[in-house]
């Protein structure tokens, strides 16, 4: 590995997606992008709802694009280790079907009863809104 | 003395019942197979989390205000219990065991005076506790895992129940109870307690072998916030890492299982083979005899 890549590893609790070596990987954190290049200070983040994307090669070309729906990313100097719960290749997302998704987490929203059902349901409305958003970014 | 007949159909009727064991065997050491890959395959990610827990936790004074699942709600009252057993039977002592760990906290809690409640994950173990303790039960869930493949979401959804209940006042301690997969042979039942959680320490053999000092860490946002994440996330990853391992020692139990009782079938059948190849030698001398004796009196 040259000096200049970090080890990008990103987790799901059901398997190992990714563990390459990368230029830069621009990680979602909760209050604002990090572009992670080796040599970063070591730093834990949460994430939010949004795409991580790497830069495999040169910095001109996004090689990949991933949506996480939240999760944690621990940032070493020679690595980038992302835990997510859910991670969908942007490619790999139907528009059509997140909308609908959208439309009936707003219903039963509507319908919940308690706050905590309430709180719950806001989260994951939040998620789809950011699949969407990430979709329209994209194209 | 069974006749001929029945010793005839007593073997044929063992015979089937050895291709049943040991095509069920088969069976369960290639579900095995999948359940231990797919056990493996989420090592990473609760190695990663449990290394994050502990960098987090040497950065943070766990105080009074720390989340409750941290510090307990200050009671030890009301104990809720995760039971996860199998779905179906035929392996071995597997549901017994825990069925019986079980119990035996359920009864040491009761003595002491504390309410029980229960969660139970696989039908047998349901099926088993609603006979004694109904009333304590307040969900159980069956059919995890399916037919293929265990979902994360699946142990996320009973992680929210507990969330649920433990957000609303339900209950001050949560202890998970299932069967740990050690190896093949051996499944031990474990309690596991997960609320209030206790922290892992921080690894010092990692940061002795570390040159240099150990570097300072950076949280975003603060280390409070990020631990008040982690935790229910980590509570799901607890139960769904009891959940994989449960599923993996069923296989294991029930191909250990059925491997004995295909032994046993083929010892039972060499026994009542030898049984009536005599009877048919006594039936054919006897005959002989008659036929000489009959021949000797005329």
């Amino acid at each position: 590995m040259t000096t200049n890549t970090i080890q990008f590893e990103l987790v799901s609790p059901e398997q190992r997606l990714m563990d390459e070596p990368a230029l830069m990987v621009v990680v979602p954190g909760e209050e604002g992008d990090i572009g992670v290049l080796a040599e970063h200070s070591p730093l834990v983040t949460t994430i939010r709802p949004g795409v991580v994307r790497m830069y495999k090669d040169d910095m001109a070309n996004v090689t990949d694009q991933i949506f996480l729906a939240g999760g944690f990313a621990d940032i070493t100097p020679d690595r980038v280790t992302i835990l997510a719960e859910e991670a969908l290749a942007l490619s790999q997302i139907d528009k059509s079907e997140v909308e609908a998704q959208l439309e009936t987490l707003l219903n039963d929203r509507g319908l919940a009863a308690t706050e905590l059902e309430k709180a719950r349901y806001d989260s994951r409305i939040e998620i789809a809104r950011a699949k969407l958003e990430a979709l329209e970014m994209a194209a | 003395m069974p006749s001929l007949r029945d010793l005839r159909d007593r073997i044929s009727s063992v015979k089937s019942t050895k291709k049943i064991t040991s095509a069920m065997k088969m069976v369960a050491a290639s579900k095995l197979k999948k359940a231990q890959g797919q056990a493996e395959a989420s090592q990473p990610y609760a190695q990663a989390m449990s290394q994050m827990m502990a960098r987090v936790a040497a950065n943070i004074q766990i105080n009074p205000n720390s989340s409750k699942l941290l510090t307990g709600t200050g009671s030890v009252q009301t104990h809720l219990i995760i039971a996860v057993s199998a779905d179906r039977g035929l392996c071995g002592g597997f549901n017994a065991y825990v069925l019986r760990k079980t119990r035996l906290l359920i009864s040491q809690l009761e003595r002491d005076g504390k309410d029980v409640k229960i969660i139970c994950v696989g039908r047998k173990i349901r099926d088993a506790l609603s006979r004694t303790h109904k009333a304590n039960i307040i969900k159980g869930f069956t059919g995890i895992g399916g037919k293929t493949k265990i979902n994360f979401s699946e142990a996320h959804d009973i992680a929210e129940l507990v969330l649920d209940q433990f957000a609303t006042g339900g209950f001050d301690v949560c202890t998970l109870v299932y069967n740990q997969f050690v190896s093949v042979l051996t499944q031990t039942p474990q309690a596991q307690q997960l609320i209030p959680f206790k922290l892992p320490e921080a690894n010092q053999n990692e940061q002795d072998s570390e040159i240099g000092p150990k570097p300072l860490y950076s949280f975003e946002p603060s280390e409070e916030e990020i631990l008040d994440d982690l935790l229910p996330r980590n509570l799901a990853i607890q139960i769904f890492r009891a959940l994989l391992d449960s599923a993996a020692g069923e296989q294991a139990a029930r191909m250990t299982a059925m491997d004995a009782a295909t032994r046993n079938a083929g010892d039972r059948i060499s026994d009542l083979t030898l049984q009536y190849n005599r009877a048919r030698q006594a039936y054919i001398t006897k005959e002989l005899i008659e036929i000489i004796s009959g021949a000797e009196a005329v």
